[in-house]
């Protein structure tokens, strides 16, 4: 490593009106390794990347590139010096071709007209370089997740990138797509590309890549190999301070809690006969593949969905559930799992946000509001969920990630379910309000809520759940009991992927 | 501390955040003063009142299609549906007038029909948006041309008149010096002011245009919420419709046309987004103001109406613009 570096960065600092984003960040990304940023939201990792990629520019301190002090204007200005950007959401034409999002600014063209089978002759010799096989001629949208970012990458490529930023770049993407993307990032690195990975996925981080850089506050706390680090030595640097435990214990309901929520034979046009029975004060874990129709059942389960036959019943008494509205009345609840599409109303308050399924509680019959109260009980519920700000008022999209996900919590807590269905509680949000949300839910739980906890992290399921159901192709394929408290991840994951292919890949260890 | 904060807003919010959110409030002010200043004619009771009356006729619709676009639609029948509750009102009156049984009723009656059928073709908008699930810019396009070919086709392009002068009483009727005509619109732009801030249906008309995903999965009846949108929208059209036979005694197939556009856009110079989820019908109502102290003021000062449209034209692409700077900075 006596290379020069690829990235020098002396103290850089930047602010976004009140919050100080970069605080004198000096970090080194050498040539040909993948150098992960790790740390809270808000830690400033992102703002980091993007500085590198000349999406952001830094108030203060010095980038160098191989050497060569540089403070680009745009993304264009970076990506001269071969510095390009892949994201979390997919940046592509999606209605184009693969071909013409490859070469996309690279088009070839002869007498002013392009020239197709030049074209494809480059875009076969980045496919040879990568090992991909993919059609030029597909249309993006028609692809999977996993090989739109292929396309991002030899769109990368095409453009001479020496240096990529990810980040975030597997969120989106379902588990064994994730193993896809993974081992390109391995192949890129091989053929010699530079690559910053910015993850909240801490093992994925220490599996892939060669240093990790942990950050906290707009701060760089250390610079470490990752194979002297551990998840639990990152989240303390991250955090700054030691976590017990990300779970808290788990308390089993009694064996003669009542059978609080029956399902029996539901079917609909994506669900083979389903059956689910939920016990007072239970934490039902739905594990799964993403497409193994969990969310389906979940959004069936709650009337978003047509139900074409089977029978609900709620502490014995049969329920009609034709729309989300008649499950509410029924005290049935679903927390969405698309914070941002499905959960919340961006442009509102919290309080709006919050209030929203329980109107008719909260105004007389012709329809006027009871302001105050409403106010009120609004103030009560983001306090007790310790939403920061607790501020009403404030509109829903200037409160951060984790903040935003307790109010959606809040949204569904206000009034208490007799049956919480709970889908992916904790995307894309931080530690600490991960650790926050984890005791909210057993706590629910502790006091007799029937919840259903649907999540694409196995160890959310092993860490709060008491039983396991495991879906694959919209039916529930095994149940899971937890022997002497402990859950079998084998087990789970073998019933995921199918009983035929128990070597199938596996992102967790 | 944290009782401090209850209520009250703790966004930070910088000056130009400030000045893009009140913009129409500082465009009206500076206007309003700066035609104070210049003309004598311009402040007088008389003038300002005269404001406030022609202000009526885009004003309802204004305010109503507020509502729909920050339910998430658009209403471009709106024109239609003026000119064809302008001829059932006429027809009526005119018609009924001749029973002697209705004869004194029958203005009145016509009124009411008028406004019925406004209000009626509005909730059919609404059904034909939500339920085959249409785009609503080209179903109401669609819908205002089917409409007006129906008032062309009842009408044979003839004027239907009136002839009894109380048909005249809505559009010239006056309580002092206020024509019934400026409580009918202002009073309208407060019902729909505290419909929106006030009520429940206010809230599921701001949640279905946010977000229509996250408001199914509230329990909200999305398409219910947005045909009632459509409704008023097609009452205010109607009601406008009315006033204007009302005040000429007469009727006609083509009367109205592009009063939609001129509606939208005195929104979005108010600077309700068009992308719905956001928006005030303060706003509009200050919107719609500009756009008349335009006129009266190139009226006033004697200038060519050619200006007057190249002039509002460039506010309304001038109020756009911010608004695309308020969502490029959020």
């Amino acid at each position: 490593m006596t290379a020069q570096p690829f990235i020098e960065a002396r103290g850089l600092s930047k602010r976004f009106q009140a919050v100080q984003a970069l605080d004198d960040v000096s970090v080194i990304v050498n040539q040909g390794e993948i150098h992960a940023l790790v740390g809270e939201n808000g830690a400033g990792k992102s703002t980091l990347g993007k500085v590198i990629s000349g999406i952001v520019r830094s108030d203060s301190g010095t980038l160098l590139v191989k050497g060569r002090a540089v403070s680009y204007a745009n993304p264009h200005a970076a990506l001269q010096d071969g510095i390009t950007t892949i994201s979390q959401e997919i940046s592509l034409l999606t209605r184009q071709t693969v071909l013409e999002n490859v070469l996309l600014g690279q088009e070839i063209v002869r007498a002013g007209v392009l020239y197709r089978r030049a074209m494809l002759q480059r875009f076969e010799e980045l496919q040879a370089l990568t090992g991909f096989s993919l059609d030029p001629d597909a249309r993006v949208r028609d692809l999977r997740a996993a090989d739109q970012k292929k396309v991002e990458v030899m769109q990368a490529l095409a453009r001479n990138a020496e240096l990529v930023v990810m980040d975030e770049p597997t969120a989106m993407l379902p588990d064994n797509e994730t193993v896809i993307f993974l081992q390109m990032v391995r192949q890129l690195k091989a053929m010699g590309r530079t690559i910053i990975y910015i993850s909240h996925f801490l093992q994925e981080v220490l599996d892939l890549a060669d240093s990790v850089t942990v950050m906290r506050n707009g701060r760089t706390v250390r610079t470490a190999r990752a194979a002297d680090e551990t998840p639990d030595s990152l989240v303390t640097a991250m955090l700054g301070k030691s976590i017990a435990t990300m779970y808290p214990s788990k308390s089993p309901p009694p064996p003669d809690a009542p059978l609080v929520y029956r399902v029996s034979g539901l079917t609909s046009a994506f669900l083979s006969p389903v059956d689910l029975d939920i016990r007072a004060g239970e934490i039902v874990g739905m594990a799964g593949l993403v497409g193994s129709g969990r969310s389906r059942l979940a959004r069936t389960l709650f009337g978003a969905e047509p139900i074409t036959g089977g029978r609900i019943a709620i502490n014995g008494q049969t329920v009609q559930i034709r729309s989300p509205s008649d499950a509410i009345k029924a005290g049935i609840y679903l927390l969405p799992e698309s914070r941002k599409e499905q959960g919340l109303l961006l442009k509102q308050t919290a309080r709006q946000n919050v209030t929203l399924p329980h109107l008719s509680g909260l105004s007389n019959l012709g329809g006027w509001l009871h302001s105050r109260r409403e106010s009120r009980e609004v103030v009560e519920i983001l306090k007790a969920l310790n939403v920061q700000p607790h501020a009403p008022n404030q509109r829903v999209s200037r409160f951060s990630g984790g903040n935003q996900q307790k109010v959606l919590f809040s949204k569904w807590l206000l009034r208490r379910p007799t049956v919480f269905i709970i889908d992916e509680p904790t995307r894309g949000i931080d530690v600490g309000a991960k650790q926050a949300i984890y005791q909210l839910i057993a706590d629910l739980a502790q006091q007799g809520m029937a919840i259903l906890l649907i999540s694409s992290e196995i160890e959310e399921i092993l860490g709060l759940a008491h039983r396991v159901l495991v879906m694959r192709l919209g039916r529930i394929v095994a149940e899971v009991p937890s022997v002497d408290g402990v859950l079998d991840q084998g087990a789970i994951i073998r019933a995921a992927f199918g009983a035929e292919s128990p070597t199938a890949p596996q992102k967790e260890e | 501390m944290s009782l401090l904060n209850r209520g009250k807003r703790t966004e930070p919010r910088s000056l130009s955040a400030l000045l893009l959110d009140y913009g129409i409030v500082i465009g009206f002010a500076a206007l309003f003063m700066l035609l104070s200043f210049q003309t004598e004619a311009f402040l007088t009771p008389r003038n300002q009142l005269n404001i406030l009356d022609q202000a009526h006729q885009i004003g309802l619709m204004a305010v109503a299609v507020t509502v729909v676009i920050i339910a998430g639609g658009f209403d471009l029948s709106m024109g239609a549906i003026f000119a064809m509750s302008g001829v059932v009102a006429a027809f009526v009156a005119r018609d009924l007038g001749q029973v002697e049984a209705f004869a004194g009723a029958a203005p009145y009656l016509g009124w009411i029909a008028g406004i019925a059928t406004g209000a009626l073709l509005g909730l059919l908008n609404g059904v034909l948006v939500t339920f085959l699930q249409i785009n609503t810019f080209v179903a109401t396009l669609a819908s205002g041309i089917v409409i007006r070919g129906l008032a062309l086709i009842i009408t044979q392009a003839e004027q239907v008149r009136v002839p009894d002068d109380a048909f005249q009483a809505l559009a010239r009727g006056s309580i002092g010096d206020f024509r019934n005509t400026i409580f009918l619109w202002l009073g309208f732009a407060l019902l729909m002011t505290l419909l929106l801030t006030r009520t429940r249906l206010g809230r599921y008309i701001f949640a279905s245009g946010d977000n229509p995903e996250a408001a199914r999965l509230a329990g909200i009846n999305v398409n219910l919420v947005r045909t009632i949108a459509f409704g008023i929208s097609g009452f205010a059209a109607g009601l406008s419709g009315v006033i204007s036979a009302s005040k000429f005694q007469k009727a006609q197939n083509d009367a109205g046309q592009g009063l939609e556009l001129i509606a939208i856009a005195a929104v979005v110079i108010g600077g309700t987004s068009i992308m719905g989820g956001e928006g005030a019908v303060w706003r509009t109502v200050l919107g719609v103001l500009l756009l008349r102290l335009i006129e009266n003021g190139f009226n006033l000062a004697n200038v060519d109406t050619f200006y007057q449209d190249v002039f509002q034209g460039l506010i309304i692409l001038f109020a756009v613009a911010l608004d695309a700077l308020r969502h490029r900075r959020r």
